[in-house]
């Protein structure tokens, strides 16, 4: 507190220093009997020769960054779309100077070479038809020039990616990312954000976790374990509550009391999955690999699908000049194929030895945003090889996504929940535990989906 | 006075200092008025970018500058929090864009200029004026509580994306913070349909005898074709923000899809958050022209009347004007190219882009030729107004970059779009409000601004904002992704644009802290002059048009006797022929002598 206060006290001082001086200084031209708007032809000329020093320290600072950082600006592109771009950019960047060199110029240069003096009187050049046509129709064709060009590029980066091209999946959420392989299939399995989450078969020990929420036959029974686990959890707090041994707030209760209900729908939801999926249920899931790590083969395209599970984030690889939104609830695309390994890259000149390629975050995704990234590393298909069966780069987030154990369905011990409130849905737990007796068939049949 | 007078201001009662200074009806008081609080509001928004450049050039050091604004709980120990550089961030973007740069300059200048120089005794309803600035003050109140919050402010991004800005569990600032942000927004939207449809229709039927469509200084047509863009635009941001209220309160799902929230299953489906970019966009890009071309409209007024000089093209620059406005419509979703928006969609997005550039080329050519064979004198304002057409061009070009989707992909998002809409938006339209107050400081207190103090304030501010953004474009290039808290992602990667980065970084902040500072003496030129300046003449930069033919004392109905009639456009500047090198636009023309 105390050294706001001294801050504030010289903050006052300070000001009326000032006042004080510019009193004198407005006396002073009262006595002279100058007038603020009369500019003195000497400040005038200042001001004139100060827009030619300007234009000097601009350009100058200008062509140094250009030189210094230059070179810092990104290493060279990486990939086969990187390198369109980044000739595309430096057509764009050269078009760009010189109009940025031409009318800066012009403009300084003017402002400095037609200062005021009294004996000149301004030309009067109210209108030029033929002047405004050359500088509507110039930069209108150097614009349909870029134009073309541009869109020449974009539709090579946008179009269909090629048939032999490896879909990897990137998954975002905050503030990581997954990726997930297609394998030899080079299809991804379906997935249904509804099925990520976590459950535990208590008599066996075993735990499993579907962070992506693959659809297999396994992971729908899993994910209807968890819920009921969910749920007969909430149940059991109800229960206490109602027997009086535990406490809850009215506005607590309900909030209980409406995410049962939520659960139950979703259950519902999850278990319609099996009939939906049908026969093919697991047909693509069974080769998917699951890594937090990315390696890419050099000149091999890929395929990203981009998926998110909570905020928009964006898949950002630099040193790839390539880019795409991960939009919740829908898949967005983007193609990239590689053209310089790591270590190739950090052969180089200019490049350090410790470099890497990055994948980050590049659309405000919450707290820790700018701690979201991933490691890519870009190698031979023998290193890939390696790399795949290594235990080290690999991780396999849980096997039992594609691979689980038999889940014997007798053990699946689907609680009966505690009956609260009127939502006269009772039957809906009787015919869950009657399906699952039977072996999962037909959910959806008695409810009416 | 006037019989006609009288009818039209039936109320010359002693006015009390209520009437007066506080809900005053009088334009130029209301002019006034937005001009203080957009002062105040962009002090608190410049203070806040330095305290978040303070962070990214001194990552996680202990700074006392930051114990002092924010205290022990978003500073600990002098260090940042992740949260709330974010909500400086949001905070310090919604207010220079929507308070200091929309509300704070057409608010201003659209209320003192129009009826003064299209020769209107006031606005079309002087009451609706009225309730727009109370409006415009009860939103910025709010925006600037919304800082004081327990849990932060809104920090989602000025953009508030969804589904980011729509659960408390996904960033803090998203609970109360965003609740106050949208309420906010809604009040500063209803402030600005008000003050539009006001300048629309004082523009169109409040014209003196002889101002002609054609005879109109280019100031009312940027003001006049702004307020189009307003009307048409900002409601359906109220569209978007309504929507986003019930996704928020009421479990819609206009913008969520099938998501998961700090682990807790959604079950609202079937929106996208893409129709809320759009919608979002659909405002935000005429925007950028609400913003933009009242500085532009200004500057042509500042400019011809100091180079001497008509202004060169006067119906190519109304003609580029109206261009602009038309095309800012047809553009939003460039902002939106890596969105998953249709690549095909995003083509045409190219193509209407780039075309806004022809009618910029077209007004950036017309103003170079003004100056060209001039008699320049170097006012305050008119340093500024160079300064404007300097920054409209070096942030205009690099538009062409980003307008180009296939660019776009490789620096999207990154600090070479900061760099971008901060030259051409930020610096042009504060160098254009500069520009304006130093020029109609005179109309509006009867006093004189120090020159020197503006010129020197106007060199220190140039260098420092070229010194902020030129940097900038570089670090963006460089791989730098904007909102990042530090770039310690980085490290471990690549050393060396981490390197670069950060040597970068510590430049820009430097130069920020310099420009802050140099806002110091425009603020004490300012009020100082407000109080003790040189008392003005009529007509102190003898100019043209006709709020100049209006006593320095201020009367209500702006004109003591009859609205003087207009005979000529407003640039007749050494015209070959006349004894002066101005002729105001209430002087009939001579025999033979053609208008413009």
């Amino acid at each position: 507190m105390g050294m706001k206060f001294v801050v504030l006290v010289v903050v006052v001082l300070a000001v009326i220093a000032i006042a004080q001086i510019m009193r004198v200084y407005e006396l002073s031209s009262k006595i002279r009997g100058k007038r603020e708007e009369d500019i003195d032809l000497r400040v005038n000329n200042i001001n004139a020769s100060l827009m030619l020093v300007f234009l000097l320290l601009f350009f100058g600072s200008f062509f140094y960054m250009l030189a210094v950082y230059g070179n810092g600006m990104l290493p060279e592109p990486a990939s086969v779309l990187g390198e369109k771009i980044h000739w595309l950019f430096n057509v764009n960047w050269i078009i760009v100077i010189a109009v940025f060199l031409l009318t800066n110029g012009l403009l300084f240069v003017f402002a400095w070479k037609y200062s005021y003096h009294p004996d000149r009187k301004a030309h009067w050049f109210p209108h030029d038809n033929k002047l405004e046509m050359i500088w509507t129709v110039v930069p209108a064709a150097v614009l349909a020039v870029i134009i073309i060009l541009g869109l020449m590029t974009w539709n090579e980066i946008t179009g269909e990616p090629s048939d032999d091209a490896v879909v990897v999946e990137l998954y975002a959420k905050q503030f990581d990312w997954t990726a997930r392989y297609s394998g030899d299939d080079n299809k991804l399995g379906f997935s249904d954000y509804k099925l990520i989450g976590n459950a535990e078969d208590k008599s066996s020990g075993t735990s499993y976790s579907n962070p992506l929420g693959l659809v297999t036959d396994n992971s729908v029974l899993w994910r209807v374990q968890g819920l009921n686990d969910e749920i007969a959890a909430l149940d059991e707090n109800i229960e206490l509550e109602a027997n009086n041994l535990k406490a809850y707030s009215q506005a607590n209760l309900n909030k209980m009391n409406a995410k049962v209900e939520k659960l139950r729908r979703i259950r519902e939801r999850v278990l319609d999955m099996t009939e939906m999926y049908g026969d093919s249920i697991n047909a693509f899931a069974e080769d998917d690999f699951v890594t937090k790590e990315l390696f890419l083969i050099k000149d091999q395209e890929y395929f990203f699908v981009l998926r998110s599970q909570d905020v928009l984030h964006s898949a950002y690889f630099p040193h790839f000049r390539a880019q795409m939104n991960c939009v919740p609830g829908q898949r967005t695309s983007l193609k990239v194929t590689p053209t310089i390994t790591t270590q190739e890259m950090r052969s180089k000149d200019n490049i350090p030895d410790d470099f890497n390629f990055i994948l980050m975050c590049n659309k405000i995704c919450g707290v820790s945003h700018s701690n979201m990234k991933m490691a890519v590393t870009v190698g031979t298909e023998e290193e890939f090889i390696e790399w795949k069966n290594g235990p080290l780069a690999t991780v396999a987030i849980n096997d039992s996504i594609v691979a689980p154990a038999e889940i014997d369905m007798e053990r699946m011990d689907w609680p009966e929940p505690a009956h609260h409130g009127d939502h006269g849905e009772e039957h809906e737990d009787e015919g869950h535990n009657d399906h699952a007796e039977e072996g999962g068939e037909s959910h959806g049949d008695p409810h009416g989906h | 006075m006037s019989a006609a007078a009288h009818t039209d201001h039936g109320h010359h009662h002693k006015e009390s200092f209520i009437t007066k200074y506080i809900f005053s009806q009088d334009h130029k008081m209301i002019g006034k008025q937005f001009l203080i609080t957009a002062i105040f509001m962009a002090v608190v928004a410049v203070i806040l970018s330095i305290l978040f450049r303070i962070q990214l050039a001194w990552p996680g050091e202990s700074n006392s500058v930051l114990s002092f604004f924010l205290g022990d709980t978003w500073a600990p120990d002098g260090v940042l929090d992740r949260g709330m550089y974010l909500g400086l961030v949001t905070i310090h973007g919604t207010i220079m864009v929507f308070f200091v740069l929309t509300g704070g300059l057409s608010g201003t200048f659209s209320n003192l200029l129009i009826p003064l120089q299209v020769g209107a005794r006031d606005m079309a309803s002087g009451l609706l004026n009225m309730i727009s600035y109370w409006l415009f003050f009860l939103s910025s109140i709010l925006m600037l509580y919304s800082l004081f919050l327990e849990t932060g402010p809104a920090s989602a991004g000025w953009t508030i994306y969804p589904p980011l800005s729509i659960y408390e569990e996904a960033i803090p600032g998203s609970g109360a913070g965003m609740t106050v942000w949208l309420l906010s927004m809604t009040i500063f939207i209803a402030s600005s349909l008000l003050g539009s449809l006001n300048y629309i229709v004082t523009v169109l039927n409040l014209r003196t005898k002889g101002m002609k469509m054609t005879r109109l200084p280019l100031t009312i047509w940027a003001f006049f074709v702004t307020a189009i863009l307003g009307v048409l635009s900002f409601p359906v941001l109220v569209s978007a923000v309504v929507l986003m209220l019930m996704d928020r309160t009421l479990g819609t799902s206009f913008y969520v899809n099938d998501t998961i929230i700090a682990g807790e299953v959604l079950e609202q489906s079937g929106g996208s958050p893409i129709l809320f970019e759009h919608l979002f966009w659909f405002l935000g890009h005429p925007e950028v022209y609400i913003v933009l071309l009242p500085a532009l409209g200004l500057t042509s007024e500042i400019v011809a009347t100091n180079a001497r000089k008509p202004i060169f093209g006067y119906r190519a620059m109304i003609g580029s004007i109206l261009a602009i406005g038309f095309l800012s419509f047809i553009v939003w979703g460039h902002h939106m190219f890596i969105s998953g928006m249709n690549p095909f969609l995003g083509g045409v997005f190219v193509f209407t882009t780039l075309l806004i550039a022809i009618p910029s080329a077209v007004k950036v050519f017309n103003y170079i030729t003004t100056l060209w064979k001039g008699n320049i004198k170097y006012t305050p304002a008119m340093l500024f107004s160079i300064g404007l057409v300097s920054s409209f061009i070096t942030g205009g070009v690099t538009g062409i970059i980003l307008a180009d989707s296939a660019l776009d992909i490789a620096v999207h998002d990154t600090y070479f779009v900061v760099a971008h809409f901060h030259v051409v938006m930020g610096l042009s339209a504060i160098f254009g409000m500069f520009a304006g107050v130093y020029h109609w400081f005179p109309k509006m207190y009867g006093k004189m601004m120090n020159a020197k103090l503006g010129m020197v304030h106007f060199w220190l501010t140039l260098v420092s904002a070229y010194g902020v953004f030129f940097p900038m474009h570089f670090v963006g290039i460089g791989g730098a992704p904007r909102r990042y808290y530090d770039y310690s992602v980085y490290e471990g990667f690549d050393s060396q644009q981490f390197e670069m980065i950060m040597d970068l970084n510590v430049v820009i902040s430097i130069f920020a802290i310099i420009g802050g500072l140099a806002q110091i003496i425009f603020l004490f030129n300012f009020f100082y002059s407000t109080f003790k300046g040189q008392k003005a003449v009529q007509n102190p930069w003898k100019g043209n048009s006709l709020e100049w033919t209006t006593p320095v004392e201020h009367v209500h109905g702006n004109w003591p006797g009859e609205i003087p009639e207009v005979h000529r456009w407003p640039y007749d500047y050494s015209k070959p022929g006349a004894d002066d090198d101005y002729i105001p636009q209430t002087v009939p023309l001579k025999e033979g002598e053609e208008d413009h």
